[in-house]
């Protein structure tokens, strides 16, 4: 069982890094539109400049 | 002529030289507006950033400091297709905004601490039924100490300050017992772990923060989306007002931009948008937004004008004042402090809930433990079930039940085009059994509109139609509107206080009074027909015309006084216009109970009649003179053309020009507040179930966090009834 010293650590780790990453998101505003940031990733105005 | 705007007060000016602005946009659709508005606006030589957000319906753009006007990224998202209104930077969103963010790092926290604990539970549990080693539990067990107790301190601080409040006032709210709940339980596993004990308690504590935060955050959520709906709506009726300079030239700047001994212009058809007297220019103006009143007023030099007053027929300037005593503003002010001191405090389900709920379960917890101690057994172990009643009894459930419903319900009222302002406002609406209108802007449409349409032969309306376009008196406005906005003939003249003249084909043309047009005759009859209408004449030749133009009675109104009948409900008018405007509508609604002539003041001591009667009255009206009876009745709804101080007094406000809103918020707060009382008693009837097991000493940790999630899962479930359509009872089957 000596391997939980080693396990729980890195399971809170990842848990805290989880939480970490909510706030993150919070602070830069992410959470106040829900809907756009979905659609926007479907723009295609990069595609111009590949095939240029 | 187009005249300059200022729209500076809008600008948010950041480091670096970067100039902000955030509007409210008309017209975003779906995902395709708002790549054209990203894209074009991006364009835009200057602009350094365009970001919509498609939930809200706004934009955010910045720009390099000096390069750009504001005016110009409104030309900009108009050259798009998009009507734009900007929005004061957010000095008083801040505070509700802090708290909502706030809100959700505790709920953060709570969920992050109880998915790791529960990780760690589990494997206790499972263990405790087979092989575990002590020091392993142990372990485990101080694992999850380590996690639940920082977790404690910083996502239980909403329900500890709120509990301290409430005990400081000398009461208790429901944030005691679970403030109290929780520290002894956590103390209690603590001392527990530290005796190798096989149970802790830590899941229970970390759960119950995580749905009881759930609960106010689904609280604090539906207030938000009410304040941003609000806030949309209330860039969209941006007032602005043409400021007049020392050197002539006039400046149209919002409102917000005026400030007191400033000379602001007023032409005819316009709407007065601030308080003042009149310096210059003489004209009548129509105060039925103020005082219901739709008789016209003549006013002159020296005389006051009120912000919401529509100017008829002359140029005004205006010297911006702010209201002196004695004038109708300051009375409605005084009025308005009155009604608020004097509302009756209604004590909210959740609140009556827990003034039941706190006693009980604290003398349940304590009769367990000299029970126990009486009983024989240890005082430790006493405590440890006492406790552990404690925590069954926490109300996840409770916490839950009335904020899911409502959420839910608001969502359901959005569909119907209602803005719930209060969310204890669907209780009391449930309760109402009476409703009282006012009738100007409220029953009847806040535009008025052509009356005798349909007595008008059509070539004659598009003919009148040309002319009235040419001007902008209110009364030319309706008929301009009925013949379609045609395109005004050339030279048209303007004859002061009688109306317009053309000649069109040879014959002159002319629109305006009865006298200017020689129509005595035909206005006999038409005014016959429509006793309460304006009336505009029209003349080409021979031919003539008189139009009447009324407020009509919003479209459905009858169908909906029959609904709200249907419901039980009494309906009550009580008008500030004259006997003779009010009676023929009253009767037409076929409403026997009608007050006219009603001052601010007289309309209060009838609600307060009506309220020692017993009767809980639902108030309905859009004026400044309504504002403090909306104030004052038990709740009060007004339709999004009120006035300011009108929206702010009411508790539910809705869009568009039917009333069906209303009877349509009455049946969802009855569904709503049903449902409320079914999850209450569902919470009872978990915890008259939860409690002897606890008593008995049988409620093991893995016991609690069954009972807590079941009892939050079902009663959520049970709230998702809300949206469920409830149909009228004209479409019931019989």
């Amino acid at each position: 069982m000596n391997i939980l010293i080693l396990l729980m650590p890195l399971a809170f780790g990842l848990g805290l890094t989880g939480l970490v990453a909510f706030f993150w998101c919070m602070r830069t505003g992410q959470f106040s539109d829900m809907d756009g940031p979905g659609w926007r990733i479907l723009e295609d105005d990069d595609v111009g400049k590949e095939g240029g | 002529m187009a005249a300059t705007q200022d729209l500076s007060i809008f600008v948010r000016h950041g480091e670096g030289g970067v100039a902000g602005m955030e509007l409210a946009v008309d017209g975003i659709h779906c995902a395709g507006c708002m790549h054209k508005i990203e894209r074009g606006l991006a364009r835009q030589s200057g602009v350094l950033s365009a970001r919509v957000n498609l939930a809200l319906k706004r934009v955010t753009v910045e720009w390099t400091e000096g390069a750009l006007r504001p005016e110009a990224v409104i030309a900009g998202l108009q050259s798009l297709g998009f009507k734009a209104y900007p929005f004061l930077p957010a000095e008083a969103r801040d505070a509700d905004a802090q708290e909502d963010k706030r809100l959700l790092r505790c709920l953060g926290v709570a969920g992050f601490a109880s998915m790791n604990i529960m990780l760690l539970s589990v494997s206790v549990w499972s263990g405790n039924g087979g092989e575990i080693s002590p020091v392993t539990r142990d372990f485990f067990h101080w694992l999850s100490a380590l996690i639940a107790l920082p977790t404690a301190a910083y996502a239980g601080r909403p329900f500890f300050e709120s509990a301290i409040r409430a005990l400081r006032a000398g009461g208790v709210n429901m944030d005691v017992p679970i403030t109290l709940g929780i520290v002894l339980t956590l103390g209690m596993s603590v001392v527990e772990t530290w005796n190798h004990a096989e149970n802790a308690y830590f899941d229970g504590v970390a759960m119950l923060l995580f749905f009881l935060l759930i609960g106010r955050y689904l609280d604090q959520l539906m207030r938000r989306r009410t304040r941003d709906l609000a806030g949309n709506l209330a860039a969209l009726k941006a007032e602005t007002a043409t400021r007049l300079g020392t050197d002539g030239a006039t400046v149209v700047v919002p409102i917000a931009a005026i400030a007191p001994g400033d000379l602001v212009l007023v032409r005819p058809g316009e709407r007065v948008s601030v308080d003042g007297i009149v310096e210059g220019g003489s004209s009548e103006i129509d105060q039925s937004l103020v005082t219901g009143e739709t008789a016209p007023v003549a006013i002159s030099a020296k005389g006051r004008v009120h912000a919401g007053t529509l100017n008829l027929s002359g140029t005004l300037t205006v010297r911006v004042e702010a209201a002196g005593s004695g004038t109708l503003l300051d009375e409605i002010d005084r009025l308005m402090a009155q009604a608020v001191e004097s509302r009756s405090r209604y004590v909210k389900l959740s609140d009556r809930a827990a003034r039941l709920y706190a006693p009980l379960v604290h003398a349940t917890a304590l009769a367990t433990f000299l029970g126990w101690v009486a009983f024989g057994l240890a005082w430790q172990q006493a405590l440890i079930i006492a406790i552990t009643v404690l925590i069954i009894t926490c109300p996840c459930a409770l916490g839950l039940a009335i904020p899911a419903v409502q959420v839910v319900a608001a969502s359901a009222l959005f569909k119907h085009k209602v803005m719930l302002k209060q969310g204890d406002a669907l209780e009391r609406l449930a309760e109402i059994d009476t409703v009282v209108f006012d009738k100007t802007g409220t029953l009847t449409l806040p535009e008025p509109s052509l009356a005798n349409r349909k007595a008008i032969d059509p070539a004659i309306l598009e003919a009148a139609g040309t002319l009235a376009a040419a001007s902008r008196h209110p009364l030319a406005r309706p008929l301009a509107l009925a013949a379609g906005e045609p395109r005004p003939p050339e030279g048209v003249q303007e004859h002061h206080g009688l109306g317009l003249s053309a000649i069109v084909d040879g014959t002159e043309m002319r629109l305006g009074s009865v006298a200017f047009c020689g129509a005595e005759r035909e206005a006999w009859a038409v005014s016959a027909a429509c006793p309460t209408a304006s009336l505009i004449a029209w003349r080409r030749g021979e031919r003539c015309a008189v139009f009447a133009v009324d407020q009509e009675l919003r479209p459905d109104a009858r169908a909906s006084m029959q609904e709200l009948r249907a419901l039980g409900l009494d309906i009550v008018i009580l008008s500030g216009d004259r006997e003779s405007a009010v009676a023929p509508l009253a009767c037409e609604l076929g409403i026997a109970a009608f007050k006219a002539g009603q001052r601010p003041d007289e309309k209060l001591a009838e609600l307060d009649r009506l309220a020692s009667a017993g009767r809980k009255v639902l108030m309905v009206g859009d004026g400044l003179n309504d504002a403090p009876a909306l104030a004052k009745a038990y709740v009060s709804i007004s339709p999004i053309s009120a006035t300011h101080l009108a929206q702010a007094s009411a508790d539910i406000v809705f869009l568009g020009d039917e009333l069906a809103p209303v009877a349509a918020s009455i049946r969802i707060a009855r569904k709503a507040r049903a449902l409320m009382v079914e999850n209450l008693w569902f919470a009872v009837l978990y915890n008259a179930v939860a409690v002897p097991i606890a008593i008995a000493g049988f409620a093991t940790p893995l016991v609690a966090a069954i009972a807590m999630s079941g009892s939050s899962i079902i009663v959520t479930l049970n709230a998702l009834r809300a949206s469920r359509p409830v149909a009228a009872p004209s479409e019931q089957a019989p």
